[in-house]
């Protein structure tokens, strides 16, 4: 172990982590106030690097617009697939919402594979996504270094918006007692739809860095960073924010250390080691590492 | 009861039935108040008192019945709607939003209908009402003791300027002293013209304070008119107010 190896781990679990506590968070934010584990969230990702692949590929509009129409493309979904598909059965039980979740995902799943292909399609990313840099001795991508970057200001607005805005306290009172906020005059229509834009915008965020890291979509991508982001929220704690930024990185990390350390022949079942571990994780800390405030189950 | 000829009420419930599921919790309450008063829901638990105030204040949807607040059917309306046509509810075990600030606790209660000029004004008034949340006014809702979230939670809801304020067993779970603060700290609201409408168990300070009361049985209003009417009573004394008349039984 030497210092330039210490750093390039520290550079992997960090950009690594970043992502997975973007993905976390979009699931976070919408099960905070709803009580709702979205399962449709990965296809809110896949509809993004659809549309990243499409302009890519048949328009020349410049990377910024695209990104933009993107993240866009996903925002919309998420508030359509609130204002559609949830809402009408937001008065019912939790399992019609989770069942409805899971329809969403599957119907959105079916378009991609009828509508474009059910084959992976390459997503042009800007090159210099991919270009090589060196940070103190260490060569890695420069997306690492943009994800950080991104994920670093992403947080700091999100900590603005949640601290010092009316509409953020609001939706940090409905996500600890949504009667109660509702009582105060806060509507439920608008902290739930503004939940799912702010899911949707992580998801589109997202779409464009694990698009630049595989290269390619296929209507099923949604499924892996969904698992991801799950296990991240267990770990994290399901009802704090802050959690799911920790539980990303703390994923991230256990993923980097087994990485290194597992033999070449269990490498490749380091996905099993990783749930092993969660599973362990579960049995001592069930609630996750930070609690959060929430007191009684979703109404209204 | 001269005032409910002089004008329309306030608010007025006219045969009103609650269910939770196939439960009926209310079977036919009708009650008003009017602008001003201090009326006050008394009984046993149970009695239908904390549904009443959850069905007026939109949480719960009534099976029938009807619901009019300041010359509007509002029948059915939604929790926020209500809150800000001019209701307020100081929910019963009091709903602070246990990580957010006192500040903040405030700054929610006036969501609906906020305006930053009288928010700063209410915020001098309440730190001379309530000297413990200038102290705390930073520090999370949840760290506070019941008596203070008491206190928090009837600011929040006074912020908003309601025309109608509920307080759900404001003295539940509070040491005597507590209570008796709460107490004149109603007597206080109601000499502002504030309009009351206040359920408790402790009957007996309830009742004392009332301009008007309602006593509630197996989700039927049992006696409805003042307190020192009904105070002769003996059998309502026996089964509503418990055996130590007047004492701190809630």
């Amino acid at each position: 172990m030497n210092a330039q190896v210490l750093l390039e781990f520290a550079i992997n679990v960090l950009s690594m982590g970043s992502l997975y506590a973007l993905i976390a968070l979009g699931l976070v934010f919408v099960f905070g106030i709803c009580k709702l584990i979205n399962f449709a969230y990965g296809e809110f990702i896949t509809v993004s690097a659809y549309v990243l692949y499409l302009l890519g590929v048949f328009t020349s509009l410049p990377w910024p617009l695209v990104f933009l129409i993107g993240i866009l493309a996903s925002v919309a979904i998420g508030f359509l697939s609130e204002l559609v598909a949830f809402r009408p059965f937001r008065g019912r039980s939790l399992d019609a919402l989770l069942v409805t979740s899971f329809a969403v995902s599957v119907i959105m799943q079916r378009l991609f594979q009828l509508g474009i292909s059910p084959r992976s399609k390459a997503v042009p990313i800007p090159a210099f996504f991919n270009m090589n840099v060196e940070l103190l001795g260490v060569i890695t991508p420069l997306r690492n270094c943009l994800i950080i970057g991104t994920t670093l200001v992403l947080l700091i607005v999100l900590v603005i918006i949640m601290k010092y805005t009316v509409l953020g306290v609001a939706m940090r009172g409905a996500s600890e007692n949504f009667v109660t906020a509702r009582l105060m005059g806060v509507p439920a229509n608008l902290v739930i739809s503004v939940a799912f834009i702010i899911s949707g915008f992580l998801a589109g965020v997202v779409a464009i860095f694990w698009s630049a890291r595989t290269g390619s979509v296929e209507p099923l991508m949604g499924m892996s960073p969904l698992l991801i982001g799950f296990i991240a929220v267990v770990i994290g704690g399901m009802h704090s924010l802050p959690g799911a930024v920790v539980g990303g990185f703390v994923y991230a990390l256990i993923a980097n250390i087994l990485s290194l350390t597992l033999p070449t022949s269990l490498l490749s079942f380091r996905d099993a080691f990783m749930f092993a571990i969660v599973i362990v994780f579960l049995v001592l800390k069930p609630e996750g590492l930070m609690r959060g405030n929430y007191q009684e189950e979703r109404v209204g | 009861m001269s005032n409910c000829t002089e004008n329309a009420p306030i608010l007025q419930i006219s045969d009103l039935y609650v269910a939770y599921g196939s439960i009926l919790a209310l079977h036919g309450v009708s009650l008003e108040v009017h602008k001003g008063e201090l009326v006050s829901i008394c009984g046993v638990n149970g009695a239908g008192k904390s549904t009443v105030l959850k069905a007026i204040s939109g949480v719960l949807k009534p099976r029938s019945g009807s619901i009019r607040f300041k010359d509007k059917d509002v029948t059915g309306w939604k929790p926020e709607h209500l809150h800000k046509l001019g209701m307020a509810l100081v929910p019963e075990g009091r709903d602070i939003f246990p990580s957010l600030t006192v500040e903040e606790n405030l700054r929610l209660g006036a969501f609906g209908r906020y305006q930053a000029k009288r928010f700063a004004a209410d915020l001098e008034d309440f730190f001379t009402l309530f000297p413990i949340l200038k102290e705390r006014y930073h520090q999370a809702g949840g760290l506070l003791s019941g008596g203070e979230q008491q206190m928090l939670a009837i600011a929040r809801g006074l912020i908003s300027h309601p025309d109608l304020l509920m307080m759900d067993e404001p003295s539940l779970g509070l040491s005597p002293n507590r209570v008796d603060q709460i107490f004149d700290l109603i007597i206080e609201l109601k000499s502002r013209g504030i309009t009351i409408l206040l359920v408790e168990q402790n009957a007996g300070r309830a009742l004392a304070i009332a301009d008007r009361a309602y006593l509630f049985s197996n989700g039927r209003v049992e006696y409805a008119g003042r307190p020192q009417d009904m105070a002769g009573d003996v059998d309502i004394t026996s089964v509503y107010l418990g055996s130590q008349k007047g004492g701190d039984v809630g």
